[in-house]
């Protein structure tokens, strides 16, 4: 298998190192990898997932909107960096994997290298509840 | 592929006595087959190297990891560079910002040195290098961005059957906290993959390395480690802290092979020394 470019390996080393959760994908929009603190609030290690489609993980948390209502995966922050390689942001309820909700802060960005390559995105997220 | 070594010293020349079986020239390797010459990077070495092409080349072929001055303090006194029937091609990294050119303006101009790159007689080329495979006469290369500070690249140099990779300045363990040691997360694996010859970074011990972790640099043990991951079959170390005698280096050397056996040949070669692949 060829090695990922520089920018996704020094991605995934940064959300390795941080205490906020962290998702990265390549261009197509392949889950390549989320951190530890990710897999706390998802609710399954990243080694039982696997590298997950666009497709699949765009909906596998059931995104809800502030208000209860489905949330379509084309207005999901990562799905927007990945269509137009420029940041964004959003707010939005998700269910983990063990089935707990969350309301969460999403803030995705295009990973650009050289020349303006565009090489994936990574979004960082919180929830914005105290206890997490 | 005759790989000569003709600086091996990181950061900073340091002759003196006690470096006088590895040398103290900072990074200049050439790299021949038959009529065919590559040189990567133009530290204090490729002085030597230039006085020993008089007369016996007409084109040559430079190739860059990176611009830190170690790499490329000894350009202004190549040979070459200041004949006007030599034809030089420069290869380096594009950045950010400015072209290559530009950037070793910055160094090959007053007040840093006394000749502006404009002024040098011979037929001078500057080449960013591209993204894709490229080829250098009979050379098939590959150069492609690593973990060190600054837009730095590596190379990986094929002739025939024999390849040869040049990662001189490579900190790829940087914030890897030991997870599964995974090829496709690695900086330089598909560089160095199934190397004849790999010559890589060493610059710190395994002991110093924490106090200089983000020096784009790596400690020996994170060599070798790198090394068995992408299956070379000899690795020369290389880019020694100039504070490093000659006795340090091969007490070290032999402490880390005592730890542990190795699936490839190992070295530390000597300024001068020549490695066939």
């Amino acid at each position: 298998m060829a090695a990922y470019p520089l920018e996704l390996i020094l991605s995934r080393q940064l959300a390795e190192n941080l205490a906020i959760p962290a998702f990265i994908t390549d261009p197509a929009g392949n889950l390549l990898y989320y951190n530890e603190q990710a897999e706390a609030l998802l609710g399954k290690r990243f080694e039982f997932t696997g590298p997950m489609s666009v497709e699949e993980w765009s909906v596998i948390f059931k995104p809800k909107t502030k208000e209860g209502k489905d949330l379509p995966p084309s207005d999901l922050p990562l799905v927007q960096t990945l269509n137009t390689h420029r940041p964004s942001h959003s707010t939005f309820w998700i269910e983990s994997l063990g089935g707990q909700r969350h309301l969460i802060s999403v803030t995705s960005l295009p990973l650009l290298g050289p020349e303006g390559t565009f090489y994936g995105a990574m979004a960082i997220f919180w929830t914005n509840e105290p206890a997490l | 592929m005759n790989v000569t070594f003709w600086g091996t010293r990181g950061s900073l020349p340091c002759s003196g006595p006690d470096t006088q079986i590895y040398g103290g020239n900072t990074p200049c390797v050439g790299v021949s087959v038959g009529e065919e010459l590559l040189i990567l990077d133009a530290g204090s070495g490729i002085r030597r190297l230039g006085i020993s092409l008089k007369g016996k080349y007409s084109t040559f072929h430079l190739l860059l990891s990176h611009l830190h001055m170690d790499h490329i303090q000894g350009m202004g006194f190549f040979l070459p560079l200041y004949d006007p029937k030599a034809e030089v091609h420069i290869y380096g990294p594009a950045g950010h910002s400015a072209p290559l050119i530009d950037r070793l303006s910055r160094y090959l101009s007053p007040p840093l040195f006394p000749i502006r790159i404009r002024e040098l007689p011979c037929r001078l080329f500057v080449h960013e290098v591209p993204a894709r495979p490229f080829n250098i006469g009979s050379f098939r290369i590959v150069a492609q961005r690593v973990i060190h500070p600054g837009v730095t690249i590596g190379y990986r140099i094929q002739h025939g059957h024999s390849v040869l990779a040049y990662l001189p300045d490579h900190e790829p363990m940087l914030g890897a906290n030991g997870r599964p040691k995974d090829p496709a997360w690695l900086s330089g694996h598909d560089l160095a993959y199934q190397a004849g010859l790999l010559i890589h970074d060493a610059q710190f011990t395994d002991e110093e390395y924490p106090r200089f972790v983000g020096w784009g640099h790596s400690c020996l043990g994170q060599t070798l480690e790198f090394a068995r991951l992408a299956e070379v079959r000899q690795l020369a170390l290389f880019h020694h802290d100039p504070g490093r005698d000659d006795l340090q280096m091969e007490a070290l050397f032999q402490q880390a092979l005592a730890k542990q056996a190795l699936p490839f040949g190992a070295s530390i070669p000597k300024e001068g020394e020549i490695l066939v692949i």
